[in-house]
């Protein structure tokens, strides 16, 4: 196990945090927000490219550095902080991850390259109702004129109200609930039949519905095996996972020393509120909660760079860990606070509509305990 | 492990393994039986003869203490050649050749405050387990307010003499020696407290154990009636025992962080496992009650989180980074934890969960409620739940004391 960062790693991790309070500061993302940007910030996101943040994850002969998921975690967690709009989680960890664990040689070296410069934008598809449920995929993919047909909806997708290509889970056998049957698709943006709907959401990152009404997808664009692929979807997803709870986390840190410093300066009934055993005893609690989510968080990445056999049973606790951890700390920094954290002037909000959208995001608390439980066969 | 890399190493690496496949009795290389844990001292009559052996041929290579200097009985293990012995030791799955708070506590704090004559009388023993010490600190009117201690130590000239009662001492009745915070100075609270050893066979002292919820007796409650002690038997500087009880606390408190509370009998599969046998399972293996089978997940992920926090705490130490943050929530954590695991035993195994002795349950399941009652004393013992709580904000956080 790898919880030592090596000095390169903590060079990529200082220089996402500079990034991340200097460009993408929540000052930054108050203004995008005002400004109605629905999480769309291309500006910014040309700055990372030229970081080489998308590339992390992408083998050196696509253009990529390579680096391992633990370096790419350090960049996830930073962007949690300030809650930056970008597409690093579903792009660089989950698109990069669902062509190096899926594409074939040609996929990668016509789609890899792309990412790595930061000139397109991937989305993964999967869901089809309220819940994460990645095997209850109804939407149909007929074979058809040595391709495919596909027809259906998919909803909320992470960033698929701006990305270029999207990474689409359809069924070519079986029935809605089976993980037998599935195969994934690319489908390029702008593509006949696929219709788009732009959401706002609750953290204003935004998100997308798609409808697909005949949408034909060539043979070349299936990624993976045909009707097994259910087995590529969940690890591309559990990289997703522990993306998120690498955002999650810092998320959290970020709530919480927000908490800490305000514990520090408001005064009440002549004293520093951080003075009261009641609220000391809270942020005590939280500190404990989110040491131990990030031995969570660390050990899931290191186990990704490790290609270690339990990456599923550590993607499953990271997220239901830094789910929990989110969810306590953003309300818990909006009662500290008092009425001040109930303000929109005050960044409070932000947080906690965040932690509410990366909750939900790949499977909440519930689905991954009930998930790692079956993982380990009870 | 980054050996392969030194030479010396390696060759330690090999001797160590053939040493161990030589001296390590067959029976020591099974899992630890309950009743042969070896604590050493006067009274310990090894119930396993070859636990014996596997003390004394330990010892005599100073390997029950093995960073400790050569000069008092100790291994001279650098902390790299010590990871190779704990991983061969690990590897043969041997026995602990000694379990001892003499090892865990005094000893280190020896090396640190005492006087190099302290250090020759007590140290050797301690590695050879020949004493066995007991820890006086809490007393009745003294608990999570330890430095309110009002145990009386007076200077007679020619010896000090000591009156007054501890409380909580972990295995007195058992223990050879204690070491006691005594008040040297009665016009002074931190400042007037002395760190001092003693016999417990001196005239005067009485140990009479506790009888817990749990049925068993680990603690006794310990009265000194006009005791002598010997003057060369204060450690450190008159007056100045807090520093060392305090650091004292920080190795009571990191052992139990290596080890948790809940420090699993070996061969016990999880609970989630025993689980099935006691709730049954549907057709595809999932536990019938699916309420619980969601609180053992939880309760599987908690314990997951403790030890990857325990792991990763171990591994930045080695590399020389600050750790002091992560420790503080250790010994809160794993309280928390085995009161959790412990409770839910007992909840999975049902009404076989639910006896006290005797016939129609197994001794597992007999053990069950006991240890769930005695986990109820881990958030009191060593700095209760809501003091660690305290410290965590006080001295982690930064946050301010509260006025008035």
């Amino acid at each position: 196990m790898t919880f030592v960062l090596t000095e390169e790693q903590n060079m990529l991790k200082e220089a996402a945090q500079d990034f991340m309070s200097e460009r993408l500061s929540l000052t930054h993302f108050r203004k995008q927000r005002n400004a109605g940007a629905n999480g769309k910030d291309p500006e910014s996101w040309g700055a990372m490219a030229e970081m080489g943040w998308y590339g992390v994850l992408v083998p050196e002969e696509f253009g990529g550095s390579e680096f391992g998921y633990v370096g790419m975690g350090q960049v996830l967690e930073a962007q949690g902080r300030t809650l930056a709009s970008s597409p690093l989680l579903q792009t660089a960890m989950v698109g990069v991850s669902a062509l190096v664990l899926g594409g074939t040689e040609a996929q990668k070296s016509t789609v890899l390259p792309k990412i790595a410069e930061g000139k397109i934008t991937t989305a993964l598809a999967v869901d089809e109702h309220a819940h994460h449920a990645p095997a209850n995929v109804a939407m149909t993919a007929e074979a058809a004129g040595g391709g495919y047909t596909l027809t259906g909806k998919k909803v909320f997708v992470p960033n698929g109200h701006f990305a270029d290509l999207f990474i689409i889970a359809a069924r070519t056998s079986g029935s809605a609930g089976d993980t037998d049957g599935i195969t994934l698709f690319m489908v390029p943006r702008e593509t006949d039949g696929l219709t788009i709907s732009e959401l706002s959401t609750l953290d204003y990152h935004g998100a997308a519905n798609l409808e697909l009404n005949g949408v034909v997808v060539p043979a070349a664009d299936v990624l993976g095996e045909v009707g097994g692929g259910f087995a590529l979807l969940d690890s591309v997803l559990d990289r997703g996972r522990i993306g998120a709870a690498a955002e999650l986390l810092g998320l959290s840190v970020a709530a919480f020393e927000l908490t800490h410093e305000y514990l520090q300066t408001r005064k009440q009934f002549g004293q520093l509120i951080g003075s009261f055993q009641s609220l000391q005893h809270r942020a005590a609690i939280m500190f404990s909660e989110i040491e131990q989510t990030r031995s969570c968080v660390a050990g899931a990445l290191a186990a990704l760079d490790e290609g270690r056999d339990d990456v599923a049973q550590m993607a499953s606790l990271a997220k239901a860990k830094a789910s929990h951890l989110a969810h306590l700390v953003t309300n818990e920094t909006i009662q500290m606070h008092g009425g001040i954290g109930m303000t929109d002037e005050h960044d409070a909000g932000f947080f906690i509509k965040r932690a509410r959208v990366v909750e939900a995001m790949f499977g909440g608390e519930g689905f991954h305990k009930e998930r790692f439980a079956s993982l380990h066969g009870f | 492990m980054a050996d392969g890399m030194d030479p010396t190493l390696d060759q330690f690496r090999a001797e160590t393994r053939a040493w161990l496949e030589e001296n390590c009795p067959a029976s020591m290389r099974t899992p630890q039986v309950e009743d042969e844990t070896v604590w050493g001292g006067r009274k310990e009559k090894f119930k396993n003869p070859d636990s014996k052996l596997w003390l004394e041929r330990m010892a005599a290579k100073g390997w029950t203490a093995p960073t400790w200097p050569k000069a008092y009985g100790g291994g001279g293990l650098t902390k790299e050649e010590n990871l190779i012995l704990q991983q061969e030791l690990k590897r043969i799955k041997a026995r602990p050749a000694l379990n001892s708070f003499g090892l865990w506590m005094l000893g280190p704090v020896l090396l640190e405050y005492a006087n190099e004559e302290q250090k020759q009388k007590f140290l050797p023993d301690i590695v050879k387990g020949k004493i066995r010490w007991c820890q006086g600190y809490s007393e009745p009117g003294a608990g999570s307010d330890l430095a309110g201690l009002q145990t009386k130590c007076e200077d007679k000239g020619d010896h000090w003499l000591v009156n007054g009662q501890k409380v909580w001492t972990s295995y007195a009745d058992q223990a050879d020696w204690i070491f006691c915070l005594v008040r040297t100075d009665t016009s002074k609270k931190h400042e007037g407290i002395s760190f001092l050893l003693f016999d417990m066979e001196s005239e005067g002292v009485e140990a009479r154990p506790i009888k817990l919820i749990s049925g068993s007796s680990p603690f006794c409650e310990t009265f000194f009636n006009d005791v002598k002690v010997p003057k060369d038997h204060l450690v450190g500087r008159l007056n100045g025992g807090w520093e060392i009880a305090k650091r004292l606390l920080q190795y009571e408190r990191s052992n139990i962080s290596a080890t948790g509370f809940g420090a699993d009998r070996a061969g016990t599969p999880p609970l989630y496992e025993r689980a099935k046998e006691y709730v049954g399972t549907d057709a595809s293996g999932k536990l019938l009650d699916p309420d619980l089978r969601m609180r053992l997940a939880d309760l599987a992920m908690d314990d997951k989180a403790f030890k990857l926090t325990v792991a990763r705490m171990a591994e930045q130490s080695k590399a020389g980074e600050e750790v002091g943050h992560t420790a503080s929530i250790v010994k809160y954590a794993a309280a928390k934890l085995n009161q959790k695991k412990t409770e839910m035993t007992v909840e999975t195994l049902g009404y076989q969960g639910l006896g006290w002795e005797g016939e129609g349950f197994t001794d597992l399941e007999l053990a069950s409620n006991k240890a769930m009652l005695r986990a109820k004393a881990n958030s009191i013992e060593g700095g209760t739940s809501e003091v660690n709580l305290n410290v965590i904000a006080k001295r982690v956080l930064g946050l301010k004391e509260h006025k008035g």
